[in-house]
């Protein structure tokens, strides 16, 4: 009976699993393969899971290498620009905001001042404003200073919307670590900055790396205001160099090709994941104290 | 070495007006129950925690504002507070690393540290894989190798368990006596207290209480605190008038030695303090010499083997009875009734429920006033020091934390 019922619940979460699974990622396999699509068969009313014939021509095209389908001669030179942008504006605003976030959370964890909790119910409040209210007068204050289609004029706002979520991961991982280490490598003969660069940073390691990851999430796949702040390729972002792959004819958008430059943008956010997912891990402080 | 004068307090005091000069190479005991104010006192000393008033001097150096990183004292935390994200070795090396030492002498001295500690095969694993007890000598290596001014422990047994602590003590009794450094002990484990200390700090509610070798304060406690603090079982104390040279307990009078009677002469009702070995069952002792004898009924035997613990309730008188309640309290117990304990020789056939003649020794009774806490029979040459009032002062002091 209870083996019955063991093999019962095991098939259930089996079930469970695929059905998941299916859900997920379904739609990622049917981008793949859409990538992989020539746009005779995307264009045709009845587009079957898996390619006729499979051909690379679409990564071609935006990634520019071979021959490139007459009419998208100028596709990969504005979607490897587009890419850049994103890399670097995503890889800066991450930086900047982890280093900021990790010593406002260190003093928000460590020391008692007044307008502690207005800090961080004002920070939580600037993480629940919708960003296309901003939009508009970013817009404005932005051309007024010069950085309308620039880099910082995307950093600052995306800094700034993560930051708030930066902050409060991050001080809940440092008020988890015991005091008391900070005070033995003081005694150890540290400086406060000694002590909080090679013994509190360390422990709080996986939340610097939670929040890293979610600050480069959010500025990879950050559309609204790609598009409002940026006119030119100089500074627009994949996400939104995606939104201009019209090609020639506007009933019938370069599926293929978008598909493929989805896939190429993903990779990355897979890759991340994949390199950090073990250093976030949390449970690094076991052993610190009595077990 | 430390001249400490110090006072504390944010609107609680801690810490009152303690001094305490610690010798050098000196082991120096701070004990008391919880909230006593001994851990704060620590923290004080390595610059952990600020000092209101007062002067904390090492050497002839004041201290006071110096951070702790100046101040050269080494400290071992009641969880120890190693490093998680190194390995042993770097967690020894750590001081050394920060103060620049060369990479060979910190090989040197990390390899000498862990040899004293028997540390050697764990040198390359994380403090997250070792057992408390090796833990434990992490954190004293990271102490060893700063070759700091002194040692400063915080409970460091107290998350060990019974049979490790014992192992511990010891190990911890022979690195200091061959480093013969100064060391500072904070602990609420008399035993401890006892077997480590060259001199012992009783401190309770902030307020030293008596300063003296271990020997001083079992023969001859300053207060009824001190009295009931140290030794286990406890100092029984119990309603006494003295007449003449005899002192009336509840269950009998019992013959003073005349010094000791002159001492509480016309003082009315005192408080008794009796420590249960000084009792003895009156059918196994063959030597009766000084003391007496008094007829009670017993009400639970515990036979251990080497010698028996009998209790023996008595009720109180309500002038007394307060005082006693109160102590109880001071000293974390939860005592139901007053009762007196006896510790008789293992030969002792005593039944419980039955009425046995108690032989008890007078010489060696203390006998305290009940008002102030002080004890009038004291022998003030083999007592430390005793701060005058220290009882009374205490409980003024709300009770605090730490």
């Amino acid at each position: 009976m209870a083996a019955a019922n063991a093999t019962r619940n095991k098939v259930g979460t089996w079930i469970g699993f695929v059905v998941i699974l299916v859900w997920c990622l379904l739609p990622v396999a049917w981008i793949v393969s859409l990538s992989f699509k020539g746009p005779g068969e995307t264009a045709s009313g009845s587009p079957q899971f898996l390619p006729k014939t499979w051909t690379l021509q679409n990564y071609r095209d935006i990634l520019g290498f071979g021959t490139v389908t007459p009419g998208q001669e100028n596709t990969h030179q504005d979607f490897l620009d587009a890419l850049r942008n994103s890399f670097g504006i995503a890889a800066i605003a991450t930086v900047l905001a982890v280093i900021f976030a990790t010593l406002a959370a260190y003093a928000i964890a460590r020391l008692e001042f007044k307008g502690k909790r207005l800090v961080l119910s004002l920070a939580l409040a600037i993480a629940m404003f919708p960003v296309v209210a901003l939009v508009g007068p970013l817009f404005d204050l932005w051309r007024t200073l010069h950085l309308f289609n620039t880099w910082p004029g995307l950093i600052i706002p995306y800094m700034s919307f993560t930051l708030p979520l930066a902050i409060w991961t991050l001080s809940a991982f440092f008020r988890e670590i015991p005091w008391e280490m900070e005070q033995a490598a003081q005694v150890d003969g540290a400086t406060s900055w000694q002590a909080f660069r090679k013994v509190i940073v360390p422990l709080a390691a996986p939340g610097v790396f939670t929040a890293a990851i979610l600050t480069f999430f959010f500025a990879w796949n950050e559309f609204v205001l790609a598009i409002s702040l940026t006119s030119t390729t100089a500074s627009r972002t994949v996400p939104a160099q995606l939104s201009f792959f019209v090609g020639p004819d506007p009933f019938n958008p370069p599926y293929g090709l978008l598909a493929a430059s989805s896939v190429v943008v993903t990779v990355p956010i897979i890759i991340i994941v994949l390199l950090f997912q073990r250093k976030i891990v949390a449970g690094l402080t076991s052993g610190a104290v009595k077990g | 070495m430390v001249n400490i004068v110090k006072q504390y307090g944010d609107g609680f005091p801690a810490v009152n007006d303690v001094s305490i000069d610690v010798q050098d190479g000196e082991f120096m005991i701070l004990v008391g129950p919880s909230g006593c104010g001994k851990s704060t006192l620590l923290r004080m000393i390595v610059g952990l925690e600020d000092i209101t008033s007062g002067d904390m001097m090492i050497g002839d150096r004041r201290v006071n504002d110096l951070a702790p990183r100046d101040r050269n004292l080494a400290m071992v935390f009641q969880n120890y507070a190693l490093y998680p994200h190194l390995t042993v070795y770097e967690n020894i090396a750590f001081p050394l690393r920060l103060a620049k030492a060369s990479d060979e002498e910190v090989d040197r001295k990390v390899r000498d540290a862990a040899k004293t500690l028997e540390l050697e095969e764990h040198l390359e694993r994380k403090p997250g894989n070792l057992s408390g007890g090796q833990r434990q000598r992490v954190a004293m290596g990271r102490a060893i190798v700063r070759e700091a001014d002194a040692f400063l422990f915080d409970e460091p047994l107290s998350n060990l368990d019974a049979k490790l602590r014992g192992q511990m003590r010891t190990e911890i009794s022979r690195l200091q006596k061959r480093l013969g450094i100064t060391t500072v002990y904070v602990t609420h484990d008399q035993t401890e207290a006892m077997t480590l200390g060259d001199r012992v700090a009783v401190l309770k509610r902030g307020v030293l209480q008596q300063l003296a070798t271990p020997r001083e304060l079992y023969e001859n406690p300053g207060n009824l605190f001190v009295a009931g603090f140290i030794g286990s079982p406890p100092m029984n104390f119990l309603p006494v008038t003295v007449e003449g040279t005899s002192a009336k307990l509840p269950f009998g009078s019992v013959e003073l030695p005349p010094e000791k009677a002159a001492k509480a002469e016309g003082k009315g009702l005192l408080m008794a303090g009796i420590r249960p070995e000084h009792f003895e069952d009156a059918s196994v002792k063959s030597d009766r010499g000084a003391g007496s004898t008094f007829r009670a009924r017993v009400d639970v035997v515990e036979w251990l083997g080497n010698e028996t613990y009998a209790y023996i309730p008595f009720e109180a008188p309500p002038e007394v009875e307060d005082q006693l309640r109160q102590l109880e309290r001071d000293l974390d117990g939860e005592a139901l009734h007053t009762q007196l304990v006896v510790s008789l020789d293992g030969a002792s056939r005593i039944r419980e429920g039955e009425e046995a003649e108690i032989w008890v020794d007078g010489s060696k009774m203390h006998l305290f006033d009940p008002a102030t806490g002080d004890n009038l029979t004291v022998d003030r040459e083999h007592a430390g020091r005793i701060p005058a009032h220290a009882m009374e002062e205490a409980q003024a002091q709300p009770a605090a934390a730490g």
